[in-house]
């Protein structure tokens, strides 16, 4: 099922972009999956309180979707040997139907032995940095 | 106020094992829209050599989240919850966590400093299965963050 093959793939190599929605109703669910009810993840008067603009994303759900453009690309999540990020900015997340937008990207920034390859990933929303430093280790076929 | 330095490699076990099932694996592919077969098809999981249903890369983080909740917990340590952020996050696989696993999950403190103000405090869960299989090893830097300055 995995159609990426090692040789097919250079540095520089891009993977698709996708952009995801996220809603308060989205956090709400991750937090009951995730066991993490940080209520700044949910009320924006203790988000306020504590100096953010209003509810923000859970940084690992933030992470969850953005490895989705390594998992789609690669089919088999069980590819992935490394995945790490650095959370840079919170996403903000709106108390309305539209939530915010989250844009990732991916590129293959290293090709290694083994049939592993280095993807860098970038992560936007509202136009800020959200994660940084964040690649992952995939082993391709 | 600073994280008292003595309890660098201080660690932290579950109370008792995790069993991954597949329900809770499909609870949480749901709760972050991930419709991959490989979360939800025994038969399809299988086919690609599993054993059962794999858990998303993430998945491991209600593991090593309740060691940090335990570190967090600990009155010796003396941290202030409602400063506590995620800093970073990393995970190292052996390979995915299957349902019917059964693992065990040990958080160490492997760092603590100083930057800026805040403090940083790593953590390192080693995630295993009983019969003592290595799975996914998941590091987390918690940053602390300091007073704000007076003024500001």
């Amino acid at each position: 099922m995995t159609t990426v093959r090692y040789a097919d793939v250079e540095v520089g190599t891009e993977l698709p972009e996708r952009t995801f929605r996220v809603r308060r109703s989205d956090l709400v669910r991750y937090a009951g999956a995730s066991g993490d009810f940080n209520p700044i993840h949910w009320s924006d008067r203790v988000a306020r309180n504590v100096g953010l603009p209003g509810v923000i994303a859970h940084g690992m759900f933030t992470m969850a979707q953005a490895g989705r453009v390594i998992t789609d690309w690669v089919g088999d999540p069980g590819a992935v040997v490394e995945y790490g990020v650095r959370f840079s900015a919170p996403v903000v997340v709106p108390d309305d139907d539209e939530g915010a937008e989250l844009v990732v990207g991916g590129t293959v920034t290293k090709k290694l032995d083994d049939n592993q390859v280095v993807v860098t990933i970038t992560a936007r929303s509202a136009g800020a940095k959200v994660l940084a430093r964040s690649t992952a280790v995939v082993r391709l076929p | 106020m600073a994280i008292n330095r003595d309890y660098l490699g201080r660690a932290y076990e579950l109370p008792e094992p995790y069993e991954v099932t597949r329900v809770k694996i499909r609870e949480f592919a749901d709760a972050i829209s991930d419709p991959n077969p490989l979360y939800r098809d025994p038969a399809h999981a299988k086919e690609a050599g599993y054993t059962d249903v794999i858990a998303p890369p993430t998945f491991p983080i209600i593991l090593s989240m309740e060691g940090a909740g335990q570190a967090i917990a600990d009155p010796e340590l003396a941290l202030d919850f409602s400063r506590v952020v995620h800093g970073d996050q990393r995970f190292r696989y052996s390979r995915p966590l299957q349902a019917g696993d059964v693992v065990t999950c040990r958080t160490t403190i492997t760092d603590i400093k100083s930057l800026a103000g805040n403090e940083m405090l790593t953590l390192e869960s080693e995630i295993a299965t009983t019969a003592g299989e290595h799975v996914v090893t998941s590091v987390t830097m918690l940053v602390v963050r300091g007073d704000a300055p007076s003024g500001t």
